[in-house]
């Protein structure tokens, strides 16, 4: 009777989230596989495909998410990393820093695009702040379709600013499940600070890395609000056409193309990291 | 090769005074156990002589080398930490390996000694293991290895053969006294068992709330314990103490009188404690009446608990005793071995 019980538990505590993510993601998941693969007349067609590989945006949008991609995840972690060092060291006040670090994670996507766009914009801060300083003349247009690189930039430390604290604070809830014997015995052996990040620290730590690259891999590829913020449709990336076509052209299922798509790429990338950041079975064992 | 010098070590956490001043000398070469119940500060000192703690007062050196103020790394020790430490995410000879690697010694260099230690603790058919592909022992051993391969003069033992089972931990025991006995590196071994202790130390500190209640040989501590403490945490069972007076030529106390054939002057009228291990007790014909609680039987000898007045004395006496719980019976203690222990402070009386 009581085996039973013990039996049952477990299941009846995961219900609640099963049923939330059911509801919330599952259905919502199938329901855009239907929109993108099922004609308007019924039957299975790939014609939403063809014609979202066929619109003008779409070289363009695909082209931008992997940049940006490619810039903010390794760029994020880097920085997180070492300020999840820095905090681990705990040195005097390192709870304050901390803090410091978390406060983006309070603010929405959307918000904080906007709060930098006050930052780039023809008068914002940064215009102002340089002009008053005698640095330039004339403001510098950062966020004006001619200037590419410009956006891009301002896109990249608006997303670093926002979104670096998730990335902190699993790797600093990693760093703190590591034994503290484990950087003694190194210290003791005769590593410096380096080498025992280097040959300890990191290596211990590589559940953690591996979780922080997913999460955030998975959010760039969504990487929307803050680009939409920073430069409307000067810089179009595929989250963004998912809700364009939804929402400004009242194409859903082109939309649920989109998204689709953004499932396909997301589900590729987090296979590839568990393959290629996973535990050697030798090292988890019992 | 270097001894160990700590002088007048002190160290606060927070308010609590974790070492209270404490000064030992350890020889070259020698094997020094520190001896005491959790929290007397024998871990807190091992860490302070590795460097992991830093003394808030007091100096210790190594060799003829201060390093109070160094950090582990430049301290030329080797450690073997409760939990092991084997870092789970390198092969037993990456373990083996690690401080030499550290110390950027040649690679060829590394792989011979790695296989030498290796040998030495019979972990050779585990090279290319992870740790968590091994037993608790031979985890252990491991960090034995990893230790020993560092040729540091000093090698730290924090209750290496606290993790593992009774069995394994007496085969532990007689390895690591072995291999001392063949590298002789200056050894500091903690431990809160007195049987480790006993059979592992050339010499024994035991600690009491920071501060060291005794240092020597461990059958010269077992005979002559220091202070109630000492005797009581050493030796099993530990010692028995009868509280009483001297008078008139005899020890008497709540319900007992021990007569003394040696007079004592000096003990004359004091509140004092009789301490007497349970093999210097015989049961006899005559001697002070006790009456029986309980008998063991534990193979080679028995282990009878009697009460003499009010207090529980344990006895060793033969297997074949014959004596049956609820009986009368008479002690006689072995004068000659019979400790005097002052009753307030708990100090041994000198004889």
């Amino acid at each position: 009777m009581r085996a039973r019980a013990e039996h049952v538990l477990p299941f009846t505590l995961l219900l609640p989230s099963v049923a939330f993510l059911a509801l919330l993601i599952v259905i919502p998941m199938f329901q855009a596989l239907l929109l993108a693969f099922v004609a308007e007349k019924g039957g299975f067609t790939l014609e939403h495909f063809q014609q979202m590989f066929g619109d003008v945006n779409f070289g363009d949008a695909w082209r931008n998410t992997l940049l940006l991609l490619l810039l903010i995840v390794p760029l994020q972690l880097v920085l997180a990393l070492a300020m999840a060092l820095l905090v681990n060291s705990r040195f005097r006040g390192y709870g304050f820093f901390l803090y410091i670090y978390a406060i983006p994670l309070a603010i929405s996507d959307l918000a904080a695009g906007i709060l930098w766009l006050a930052v780039f914009t023809e008068r914002g801060y940064l215009n102002s702040a340089l002009q008053s300083a005698g640095v330039i003349q004339q403001p510098i247009l950062f966020l004006s379709f001619e200037n590419f690189p410009g956006i891009l930039s301002a896109i990249v430390i608006a997303e670093s600013w926002r979104a670096t604290a998730i990335v902190l604070l699993i790797l600093v809830a990693g760093l703190q499940l590591i034994p503290r014997d484990y950087f003694e015995a190194a210290d003791l052996f005769g590593a410096d600070r380096i080498r025992r990040t280097i040959h300890v620290v990191l290596p211990l730590l590589r559940p953690s890395l591996q979780s922080a690259l997913i999460i955030r891999t998975i959010f760039a590829f969504q990487t929307f609000a803050v680009v939409f913020a920073l430069a409307g449709r000067n810089m179009p990336v595929l989250a963004g056409e998912a809700y364009v076509w939804y929402a400004g052209n009242r194409n859903e299922h082109l939309a649920a193309t989109y998204a689709v798509l953004l499932l396909g790429l997301t589900a590729c990338v987090t296979v590839i990291y568990l393959r290629v950041l996973g535990l050697r079975e030798a090292e988890v064992q019992r | 090769m270097s001894g160990i010098g700590i002088q007048n070590a002190t160290k606060l956490f927070g308010k609590t005074q974790a070492l209270k001043g404490i000064s030992i000398d350890i020889r070259d070469g020698e094997f020094m156990v520190l001896l005491g119940p959790s929290g007397c500060g024998k871990t807190t000192l091992l860490r302070c002589v590795a460097g992991l703690e830093r003394l808030d007062g007091g100096n210790v050196r190594i060799g003829e080398r201060d390093v109070t103020d160094l950090a582990p790394r430049h301290r030329n020790i080797a450690m073997v930490f409760q939990s092991y430490a084997v870092f789970p995410h390198m092969t037993v000879a990456g373990n083996i390996g690690f401080g030499l690697r550290m110390h950027r010694v040649p690679k060829a260099q590394v792989d011979t000694r790695v296989r030498e230690g290796a040998e030495l603790l019979g972990l050779s058919p585990f090279l290319e293991r992870y740790p968590a592909q091994l037993s608790g022992g031979q985890r252990q051993r491991v960090a034995v290895a990893r230790a020993l391969v560092m040729d540091a003069p000093v090698l730290l033992m924090d209750e290496p053969l606290s993790n593992l089972d009774a069995l394994l931990r007496l085969q532990a025991r007689a390895d690591l006294k072995r291999l001392h006995k063949e590298v002789k590196r200056t050894t500091i071994y903690v431990t809160h068992d007195q049987v480790e202790a006993m059979s592992m130390g050339d010499r024994i500190a035991v600690m009491r709330e920071g501060s060291i209640e005794q240092i020597g040989a461990p059958m010269d501590i077992y005979d002559n314990p220091a202070s109630q403490f000492v005797g009581g945490f050493i030796g099993s069972p530990p010692m028995n103490f009868l509280r009483g007076a001297v008078r008139d030529g005899n020890f008497a106390g709540e319900g007992f009188s021990v007569p003394m054939s040696r007079p004592r002057v000096d003990l004359q009228g004091r509140e004092i404690v009789l301490g007497v291990r349970a093999e210097h007790i015989t049961i006899g014909a005559d001697g002070v009446p006790a009456r029986v609680l309980v008998v063991e039987p534990l193979g080679s000898h028995a282990l009878v608990t009697a009460l003499v007045g009010k207090t529980a004395v344990k006895v060793q006496a033969p297997i074949d005793v014959g004596v049956r719980p609820d009986q009368a019976i008479n002690l006689r203690f072995d004068e000659a071995t019979v400790r005097w222990m002052d009753a307030g402070t708990g100090a041994a009386v000198q004889h």
